[in-house]
């Protein structure tokens, strides 16, 4: 680990932690420390500032040298007739690397954030949507309307970079947007405006969604409702919020659909972007999936453009072969189905594999503990702090360029899983 | 390494030669004159056998965002048309929005050699070139789309000089690693944010106040001013609406004799004659491609079968997605620059529509005169997937092939068109100019696309056949960059293709107005907007490939 007690102080540095991607963070380092001293908040401090630990790779809990520890993950990957590599939080060029070993060793790949993207990819492969991206949000939302999510525990500086933005393109008083939540209930106050106008709040249970969504977009048809209630809502209220949503002239629809843990998710959400459509109909309303932490978006898309096929793709048979229930990781484990685990983690120490009997490779962040050692632990740099990178907001379209920002010798996902591809 | 291709018949426009028998020196990835007394290390016997340079793709969608939409909604799709990995290659799949690594494997077993990515967001150009990255043997680039993004629009409203909308221009392409310029719908994509549902010619932007032939006027300025040897490339307002073939004369007329590329004319060439209000104007559009010596087109040529349309133009997508199919389609509008729209479509015989839609491409193929400015595409995977050119150049060359498809359309199509009466069959010599030396000059490639001294040795070797289909699509070889790439239509090396751009000069003050700009309305930073050369580069396989300018105008 290369020491220096040199300062030295980046701008405009972007954030792959959070899948806003915010890029104007200012951040020092001084040595192996990072700190974020301009732009930060509770996601983007933990990220850049969780400190590095161990640096040795180890097998069965033992340091040895990165070769002896690559050679072990090839033998584990080698041995295994049904290899899974999930996790696949990294940077382009890892999920890259990640792609090559999966189609060579006839891998499962899978994403750690994957229950939580196909609530999403389910209906894009079933109706399709019409979607928005966040500087279109900054510049032209008139109604925002935030469904089954509370933005800000996630997002931190949503509201501020794309709703309260002082100044926006085309002469509106952004301060006089409207914000309404269907749902949960925001846990904070930044969707409060800068007059002090707090969001208005249609709250209902999750799992009462399905129903009021459903009424919501036959509202929004003209249909006529014989209740005057829905799940504690009544017909007055999601009368006046499917009114407002057709006189706005760029209402955004925004859900995240890791906070939409509720059965069958994914046809809310359906119900949701249908709605959006029928909007469009008249005037213009779209949706904005928020999601994309830790490159969970870059996942999908290095895998589509690769394979075909978003994530929970299965090279065993030779070619890509996709199935978004089948190839679950998560229970290709414990039904016994796969027999060795590549776990990769490169962003966050607090996302460690799921428990397993399979002989488990860990490529992951420096100051990750495990409950269970795995067979091979690969301490890697973190993408947009130890080596430069590029990663996917989670509006899909953009993708930040990563830099390196401190020397500390780790290697790369992508450095790693090339060696182990090499090795096999 | 020395190699020589001895006694090929070759055919290379470029240089006027059609079908003359001679011999090839590659040395070091370059076609070399013939050497006095060099020692040959290799030598190949093509006695008999057609000699081409390497095909050239002048617009195809193969990386970014849209076509990435395309591969992930469509698995059904995919899955018919899965491809196992060998020892070479690696798996993919994909019919109609192939994976990138088969996407390159099937241009260079297909004999191409280049294909051009035309409608390259700039905030997405990223994923693009990243997606080109991973897109074997073909060398690549692409055309950077602009004519909906605010800041030209709201230059263009302040009324600012011609030399700083080239100067916006020049630091777009640099920053975004361009060969060229695409304009889609020319602000209609950014009307429809504002709700508008369509846009003619002379019909303004409801917030801007500002016209598509102003745009087109501006930007084919820029470009030729800038001296980017590709014009201004153009998808015109209108697509696919019938009886738009009234605002695409006007285009062309309208832009006044700058040179001006319009692309996938064929939806752009339709009348509103008939029962069933639809008709061709492919012999008026001809016609006046014919009498514009500074237009150039490529056909977008549709055939029958399941494909996906994907396009920047998300105000037409969106009111063609009643017919989608199979049912769903995507519409994004995207960060104050540009939208996307993505909607499968199913291309059928027996519908009068797109039997007349097939005529009228094949139609313009025919009575455009000048195989030097009109291009094979299906504006892949729009009109049909690029793997079926060899099928599209059989039509071209086999009038009784031709015939005998055409008398199984729609017949209330077949009675629409003249053209079963047309004699026109397409030379090899014709089909050389449009895929290879005619599409290099158009693209702005000084290095491609020929069998001269100095070239690029992408060389392309076909056994003549009867059947042309058969002929194009199992070349004997392929050659890139003077490496054998393909034997008897089978990949035997994969290597990795260069990205051509070019980098017109701009003054750096045009940076004083961008970084406020978007410090103050964007979600990016300037400075990670841009996209460096060390980005293209890349791991390591990837490499840029700077074209030189034409002489510009003033700036």
């Amino acid at each position: 680990m290369a020491e220096s007690n040199d300062v030295c102080v980046f701008h405009e540095v972007a954030s792959p932690f959070c899948g806003i991607a915010s890029d104007d963070l200012t951040i020092e380092v001084s040595g192996q420390t990072v700190s974020v001293i301009e732009n930060g908040d509770a996601i983007t401090k933990k990220g850049f500032e969780t400190q590095i630990t161990d640096t040795e790779p180890r097998i069965d809990g033992q340091e040895v040298s990165l070769e002896e520890a690559i050679a072990k993950a090839a033998d584990i990957v080698n041995a295994s007739q049904q290899p899974v590599i999930g996790g696949m939080a990294s940077d382009i060029n890892g999920i890259r690397a990640a792609m090559a070993l999966a189609d060579k060793t006839g891998a499962t790949v899978d994403s750690m954030d994957s229950d939580s993207a196909f609530r999403n990819l389910l209906v894009l492969q079933d109706t399709g949507w019409m979607t928005t991206t966040l500087t279109e949000v900054r510049n032209r939302v008139d109604l925002l309307l935030v469904v089954g999510s509370d933005i800000e525990a996630d997002y931190p500086r949503f509201y501020e970079r794309m709703v309260w933005n002082e100044v926006s393109l085309f002469d509106q008083d952004t301060s006089s947007r409207d914000v309404i939540y269907l749902g949960k209930a925001p846990s904070g106050d930044t969707s409060t405006s800068p007059n002090g106008q707090k969001a208005q709040v249609l709250a209902c249970d999750d799992n009462d969604l399905p129903e009021v969504l459903s009424v919501l977009r036959a509202l929004v048809n003209g249909k006529v409702i014989q209740a005057e209630q829905v799940s504690g809502l009544t017909l007055v209220d999601l009368s006046d919020l499917a009114e407002k949503l057709k006189q706005a002239a760029y209402s955004v629809v925004a859900w995240a659909s890791g906070s939409m843990q509720f059965d069958h998710a994914e046809v809310s959400i359906q119900m949701l972007n249908e709605m959006i459509k029928d909007l469009n109909e008249t005037t213009r309303s779209s949706g904005l999936p928020l999601g994309g932490k830790e490159g969970s978006t870059s996942v999908y898309n290095v895998s589509s453009w690769q394979s075909g096929y978003p994530m929970r793709t299965s090279f065993n048979r030779g070619y890509p072969d996709y199935d978004p229930y089948l190839f679950d990781s998560k229970s290709m484990l414990a039904n016994g189905e796969a027999d060795s685990l590549v776990w990769v983690s490169s962003f966050n120490v607090d996302r460690t594999p799921p428990e397993t009997g399979a002989p488990t490779v860990v490529i992951g962040r420096s100051g990750m503990t495990f409950d269970q050692e795995p067979a091979v632990f690969i301490p890697v740099g973190v993408p947009g702090i130890d080596h430069a990178g590029r990663s996917f907001r989670g509006d899909s379209s953009v993708a930040v360029p990563l830099r390196k920002l401190r020397d500390s010798g780790l290697p790369s996902t992508f450095d790693v899983l090339s060696a182990i591809e090499q090795a096999l | 390494m020395l190699t020589k291709l001895t006694g090929g018949r070759i055919i290379d426009p470029s240089q006027g030669i059609n079908d003359k028998v001679g011999d090839l020196y590659i040395q070091d990835g370059r076609i070399i004159d013939p050497p006095s007394d060099a020692k040959i290390d290799e030598e190949i016997n093509l006695r008999g056998k057609i000699v081409m340079a390497g095909a050239i793709d002048m617009h195809t969608h193969i990386g970014g965002g849209k076509v990435n939409i395309a591969r992930t909604m469509l698995p059904e799709d995919h899955a018919a048309d899965v491809i196992a990995r060998t020892e070479l290659m690696r798996s993919g799949c994909g019919h109609a929005a192939p994976s990138t690594l088969s996407a390159g494997y099937r241009y260079a077993e297909m004999g191409y050699t280049a294909g051009f990515e035309p409608a390259i967001l700039p905030v997405n150009a990223r994923q693009a070139h990243m997606e080109m990255h991973d897109t074997p043997i073909i060398d690549k680039g692409g055309y950077v789309m602009l004519g909906s993004d605010d800041f030209l629009l709201r230059m263009m409203a302040a009324n600012k000089d011609q030399e700083a909308i080239n100067n916006y221009v020049a630091w777009t392409i640099t920053h975004s690693q361009a060969v060229g310029v695409k304009v889609v719908n020319p602000g209609g994509i950014n009307a429809f944010k504002f709700n508008q549902r369509k846009l003619d010619l002379d019909e303004e932007n409801a917030y801007y106040g500002i016209t598509p032939r102003d745009i087109l006027h501006r930007l084919a300025r820029a470009v030729n001013e800038l001296g980017v040897p590709h014009p201004l490339h153009v998808h015109g307002c209108n697509l696919g609406v019938p009886g738009n073939m009234g605002t695409t004369l006007d285009t062309i007329t309208g832009i006044e004799g700058l040179p001006m590329h319009m692309t996938h004319i064929q939806f752009h060439s339709y009348g509103i004659e008939g029962d069933f209000k639809f008709s061709s104007g492919a012999a008026e559009i001809a016609e006046a491609i014919n009498a514009n010596k500074n237009i150039t087109v490529d056909v977008g040529q549709i055939l029958f079968g399941q494909t996906v349309t994907a396009s920047g133009d998300n105000m037409r997508q969106h009111a063609g997605h009643s017919h989608a199919h199979p049912n769903k389609w995507v519409s994004m509008d995207i960060e104050c620059e540009a939208g996307c729209g993505v909607v499968p479509f199913k291309y059928k015989d027996q519908s009068y529509v797109n039997a007349l839609q097939w005529m009228i491409g094949l139609e313009t193929f025919l009575l455009v005169d000048d195989p030097w400015r009109i291009f094979l595409t299906t504006d892949h995977p729009n009109g049909a997937p690029f793997t079926s050119y060899p099928h599209l150049i059989r039509l071209l060359m086999d009038k009784t092939f031709r015939n005998d498809i055409m008398s199984r359309l729609h017949p209330e199509a077949q009675a629409a068109s003249h053209l079963a009466s047309v004699e026109r069959e397409y030379s090899l010599y014709e089909i050389a100019i449009m895929t290879r030396a005619g599409a290099a000059k158009l693209v702005g490639l000084s290095d491609r696309g020929r069998l001269s001294k100095g070239a690029a040795a992408d060389i392309t070797v076909y056994t003549e056949h009867e059947d042309k289909e058969k002929m194009f699509s199992k070349p004997d070889y392929v050659f890139k960059d003077g490496q054998m790439v393909v034997k008897d239509g089978n990949l035997i090396h994969v290597s990795w293709g260069t990205t051509h751009v070019v980098k017109p000069d701009y003054d750096e003050s045009i940076e004083k107005e961008l970084k406020p700009y978007f410090d103050r309305f964007h979600t990016m930073k300037m400075g990670n907007h841009k996209i460096s050369d060390d980005e293209i580069i890349d791991d390591g396989r990837g490499s840029l490939t700077v074209q030189p300018l034409h002489a510009g105008g003033p700036i």
